[in-house]
């Protein structure tokens, strides 16, 4: 495994909620990355964020990682939910509330 | 990067030959589209297989060229369907 994808997934398995966003909570850089703050923060669940414009090797590595090519990825007791299109479905659909909810 | 609607669907259609393709274009400039793809393949797959389904008949790109893809997936007539 390369340093990069060691790191992500100790990030994945020391965090029970993680999302790998582009910017930070207070200000995303991107609309998707601020839409799934905007759930998460709603949801209230405490949630640990990476910014991946800070870490390019976590912004290449992320997707390698999951094999999905978009930033935000949210993990949950470390298995890749989805990103914010997934995230919100799941929101509207009342099971990310039941995801983060369960022991959060 | 802009990528005209017509080839998101020809691309989508290519790989997912029953697949009913809806394509908004958010912002009018070409760039960030929202699409809803409707297959009966998707039956049986999680959101994520789904979406990965979308990702690979769009060919590496979503996250490059194209840049701001919305996606909602779903099968024929299912109850989740809205």
């Amino acid at each position: 495994m390369s340093d990069a994808q060691s790191r992500i997934a100790e990030l994945v398995k020391t965090n029970h909620i993680v999302l790998f966003m582009k910017g930070t909570p207070l200000f995303p850089q991107c609309g998707f990355s601020s839409r799934a703050i905007a759930i998460l923060d709603r949801l209230g669940a405490p949630y640990q964020s990476v910014d991946v414009l800070a870490d390019l090797e976590i912004r290449q590595g992320i997707k390698e990682y999951s094999d999905w090519p978009t930033i935000p990825q949210l993990y949950v007791k470390g298995e890749f939910v989805g990103g914010s299109d997934i995230m919100m479905e799941m929101f509207e659909s009342g099971e990310l509330q039941q995801l983060l909810g369960a022991d959060a | 990067m802009a990528m005209a609607a017509s080839e998101i669907e020809r691309l989508i259609k290519q790989a997912i030959p029953d697949a009913e393709v809806t394509i908004r274009d958010l912002a009018g400039d070409g760039d960030h589209y929202a699409a809803r793809v409707v297959s009966s393949s998707f039956e049986g797959m999680s959101r994520i297989r789904q979406h990965q389904a979308v990702y690979a008949a769009l060919e590496g790109r979503v996250g490059g060229e194209l840049h701001a893809l919305q996606l909602e997936t779903a099968v024929p007539n299912s109850e989740t369907n809205q």
